[in-house]
């Protein structure tokens, strides 16, 4: 307690300067500021981010007239816009790592890390060089336009059921045994980041500062480690051994975890621009993937559309269209990810004292973080935000701004041509020499390559027979058979259950993917491993058409480790029949969890072949492809 | 009417080898047959150059076909009066199809001819040198892959030396060059084994063998075809060679291959493939039926009714999931490393 108490003496300095060096017209405003702020002061003992916010809580409260009060905040923000995203974005990042695991996650956030301290010190130079009285109002404005938003989650969350904070207990717990393994063996790294951290602070200090913006920089070197613990968490709790765990579990007494690791989980909410709430009845082995209520994120997201944020208004719409579930599938998701990185891109100005190639990609990082937010990231979208990473470290200095953008933007398109739409053609190409007259093709669920392959088979001329598979809850299946019969192909529509009983007259089983792995295992929709399953029994051939760009290195055994969960409620209710309604506020028993898993894993070995656009490979050669891609890639 | 489906492959071979049938009079006709197309090709001066070259190079006796095709597309290299690289280029592409037309069902002769132009023009150096030394680039390369594939035998047969011991017995299918190249060298080294031969109708492949071996002083039993699984008790390993290794890692082979290697996997009998790296093929069939045919006549000896059909195809495609090893001059593979090295060619 002691060690907080310090930052209140750097707090009141900072806030007569502001007051004394104000114009004459906002005299009302600072004058309403300062006795509210020392009032406050004995009683809350915030960091330096809340001691700014609170101020910025009270001239909102204080305003007299609040239309007034509300147009004069658009206005100034909007100017603002550019400077603004700049200390936001690292505060988004660590919380959305938490969500997103693997090695992505972990440089993530270590570029949230890296670019925070940047934008902080930057913050701090900017407000000592002495700005126009204007700009240092903005500042307090844009500050009270975050705190609102904070202040709305803090009410939210005031409003949790026991049950809810019951989750929180149990997560808070879990949350301590990642801190505790962190203290053991980060303990090199925190020294170095701490070396790290004082010689930013020295380097500061030699500018010439004055002594109270020296203390500053001190403290502003503090939440930089912060970040980096969470980030770092995050990705030891992926990759932490279990036994381990399972050991230091029963060592740590539960007050003390309770303790830390709610501020913890509260921090991160802060910080995360969609509102999530921890769901209830949560599925104990699937305790370390995101688990939260679905349907409050969209309506908060749509009021929000108008205040922007540091999220592009194209990033902001496909978001949305993730959460609402309009976009789907790999490729689909993936191209529009692109498009509004495009447009994104050419809207983008270079900030002053910054190079377009480090903003950019930290502006970028930023963007990713919102939409794994509205839904984790696909493979195929992982690869394509790497290579559009790179290509942006690969950028000549000598170009200037605008010769940079419409090299991005001619990149991304190519990506997306080459990638996407040519290497769906060349799938096609290979697999329909695979269909044949009096084929019967099975098909499950809907994807792009297949229904492709389908419809040009039958432009060909060949006869065939299509079998569509399809289970709840998406029936994505139907899509397929509505635009497959309008074409004039003649199919049968079966649910998965009875695929066992159907395969004894199929020929052939094309199947698309959403990644394949580097041992061959094959990530798709959930339910194509059974499908896979039951042709292999029948010595069915099954081909996986899959473009180059979603194989990954990563090797998985199994569909718990790494998978996406989707609404539980989806799986409680049946379509058009009201009356099965059995499971109608299943989340209030607490003996009852229900499980709606988005993907699985196919092992290699029912795999007859992957058509690529590399050519036609069995499944043991995925890795070779990789390798050569991770080549062209480069050269490229 | 069978007769005139039949492979010019298998035709060849028979009339090259002296096999003696009940139908020689009918294939010497159908022979005759053929002989209007061949001719039409005097019309144009290069496709006959190259296919006049190859038939010169195939008359050796211990040439495979494939390698003489090579030889024939290394010969169309050096007698090219070609100034460009591009015209160079298009001149061996169509000497290439002209050879691949020869007989479309060969796979070792397509596949020969597809890592023959693979392997030529894949230099990065054409780009920056003049047409001359480029073209003595490739004509060097040109020979270095001949030389490469012609010496591709004598390493497969050192290869599986570390294989054959004493006292064991092989199953052999088929006449593959390969695979006598390796027995006879291990005879030659004193090893003691004994070798199955099937007989292998219609064409009697087991007879052809089982005579070469006993030169060798070779312990032979030649056994019918359908005595196989009879015999697979006393059997240590099995040996075939291979007319295509696909993509898969599985191979195209006489007749009967698939059914040896299934009777080999229940019995838990390693299948080893003998075959040349040029063999390697980029096809991906998925069962027998994938495969474009390659029909012989079938001779049982006796009349056939006409309201009989016979089953011709030649060959079979056996997955590899039953073959254990692959011995090729590029080292001794798994199955799955033939697609690995296609990628790796071909990408």
């Amino acid at each position: 307690m002691d060690a907080r108490r310090a930052p209140r003496a750097v707090i009141d300095p900072k806030v007569r300067r502001v007051g004394f060096f104000a114009p004459p017209e906002p005299d009302p405003i600072s004058f309403e500021v300062s006795p509210s702020a020392n009032s406050l002061s004995p009683v809350m003992i915030p960091p330096p981010r809340h001691s700014s916010e609170n101020l910025g809580l009270h001239t909102r409260l204080a305003a007299t007239s609040p239309s007034a009060q509300e147009s004069f905040a658009a206005g100034s923000y909007s100017s603002s816009s550019d400077f603004f995203p700049a200390p936001m974005s690292p505060a988004t990042s660590p919380y959305s790592s938490r969500i997103v695991g693997g090695d992505g996650d972990f440089f993530a956030g270590g570029k949230a890390a890296s670019s925070f301290p940047r934008g902080g010190f930057d913050l701090t130079a900017t407000m000592a060089s002495s700005v126009p009285a204007s700009e240092l109002t903005t500042v307090s404005v844009v500050n009270a336009a975050s705190l609102s938003i904070r202040e709305r989650k803090k009410a939210n969350k005031g409003g949790g059921s026991a049950v809810e904070v019951k989750d929180q207990a149990l997560n808070t717990k879990q949350q301590k045994k990642e801190k505790t393994s962190k203290a053991e063996r980060r303990a090199l790294q925190e020294a170095q980041r701490a070396a790290k951290a004082a010689a930013k602070a020295e380097g500061n200090k030699a500018s010439g500062t004055l002594a109270s913006v020296n203390v500053k920089p001190a403290k502003a070197a503090k939440p930089p480690q912060k970040v980096d613990n969470a980030s770092v968490a995050a990705s030891e709790k992926k990759g932490g051994d279990r036994p381990p765990e399972k050991d230091r579990k029963k060592d740590v007494p539960q007050p003390r975890l309770q303790y830390d690791d709610k501020s913890r989980v509260e921090k991160a909410k802060r910080r995360a621009v969609v509102k999530q709430t921890e769901a209830k009845n949560r599925v104990e082995l699937f305790r370390h993937l995101p688990q939260y209520e679905h349907g409050s994120q969209l309506p908060d997201l749509e009021a929000k559309f108008f205040q922007l944020g540091p999220v592009h208004p194209a990033v902001y719409k496909v978001g949305l269209q993730y959460l609402s579930g309009d976009i789907s599938g790999g490729n689909a998701r993936c191209i529009a990810m692109l498009q509004a990185f495009q447009e994104a891109i050419e809207d983008y100005r270079v900030p002053s004292e910054k190079t377009l190639v480090r903003d950019l990609t930290a502006k970028i990082s930023s963007y990713v973080s919102f939409l794994i937010e509205c839904r984790p990231l696909s493979i195929s979208m992982g690869n394509a935000i790497r290579f559009l990473k790179s290509r942006i470290a690969k950028l000549p200095l000598t170009l200037s701004e605008s010769e940079s953008k419409t090299s991005l933007q001619s990149d991304i398109e190519r990506f997306i041509y080459e990638k996407i739409i040519l290497a769906n053609k060349v799938i096609v190409k290979h697999a329909v020499t695979k269909i044949r007259d009096g084929d019967v093709l099975l098909t499950y669920g809907s994807s792009s390559a297949v229904e492709m392959i389908l419809l040009h088979a039958h432009g060909l001329g060949k006869q065939f027979r299509v079998v569509v598979v399809d289970s709840r809850p998406k029936l994505r299946g139907k899509l397929l058979l509505r635009r497959l019969v309008e074409k004039g192909l003649s199919c049968t529509y079966i649910h998965i259950n009875a695929v066992s009983y159907i395969m004894n007259e199929v020929t052939r089983v094309f199947l698309g993917a959403s990644s394949v792995l580097s041992n061959g295992t094959v990530y798709s929709g959930v339910g194509t491993a059974c499908v896979a399953m039951v042709a292999h029994a029948f010595h069915v051939p099954v081909l996986v058409c899959c473009e180059a760009y979603k194989f990954h290195e990563r090797v998985q055994h199994d569909s718990i480790c790494s998978n996406e969960l989707g609404d539980p409620d989806v799986i409680s209710t049946v379509q058009s029949r009201e009356d099965v309604n059995h499971l109608e506020a299943w989340a209030n028993t607490e003996n009852l969890q229900l499980l709606n898993l988005i993907y699985d894993a196919t092992p290699s070995d029912y795999v007859s072949m992957i058509i690529t656009d590399y050519g036609m490979v069995p499944p043991t050669s995925v890795p070779v492809i990789v390798r050569e891609y991770s080549r062209e890639q480069v050269w490229i | 009417m069978e007769n005139q489906k039949a492979s010019a492959y298998y035709e060849n071979r028979a009339v090259q080898f002296g096999v003696v049938s009940t139908d020689w009079l009918a294939q010497a006709q159908s022979a005759t047959v053929h002989s209007p197309p061949h001719n039409n090709d005097d019309d144009e001066e290069i496709p006959f150059s190259v296919i006049s070259e190859f038939d010169r190079w195939r008359k050796h006796p211990d040439l495979a076909e494939a390698v003489a095709a090579i030889r024939a597309l290394a010969a169309v290299i050096r007698s090219s009066k070609a100034s460009t690289m591009m015209q160079l280029e298009i001149q061996l592409k169509n000497a290439s199809d002209t050879l691949k037309c020869w007989d479309t069902t060969s796979i070792s002769l397509t596949a020969a001819c597809d890592l023959f132009m693979r392997y030529v023009t894949r230099t990065s150096a054409l780009e920056y040198e003049d047409f001359n030394s480029a073209k003595s680039r490739l004509l060097e390369r040109a020979e270095k892959f001949g030389e490469i594939s012609f010496k591709a035998r004598k390493i497969i047969a050192m290869l599986s030396q570390d294989f054959i011991f004493d006292g064991c017995t092989i199953l052999v299918h088929g006449f593959s060059r390969v695979v006598l190249q390796i027995l006879k060298l291990a005879a030659q080294n004193n090893k003691l084994f004994r070798v199955f031969c099937t007989e292998g109708r219609p064409d009697r492949t087991g007879l052809r063998l089982s005579n070469e071996l006993a030169k060798l002083d070779v312990p032979v039993k030649l056994v019918i075809d359908s005595a196989v699984a009879y015999t697979m008790d006393e059997v240590d390993m099995v040996f075939v060679g291979a007319d295509g290794v696909v993509e898969s890692g599985g191979i195209i082979n006489m007749m009967g291959t698939y059914q040896i290697s299934l009777v080999a996997k229940s019995m838990s009998k390693p299948v080893y493939v003998a075959a040349e790296s040029y063999k390697f093929a980029r096809l991906y069939p998925l069962d027998q039926k994938d495969l474009a045919p390659a029909l012989r006549p079938v001779d049982f000896g006796v009349p056939i009714p006409s309201k009989v059909e016979v089953e011709c195809s030649a060959r079979d495609y056996t997955p590899p999931q039953y073959l254990t090893l692959l011995f090729t001059d590029l080292g001794v593979l798994t199955p799955s490393v033939v697609s690995d090295e296609l990628i790796q060619l071909y990408l």
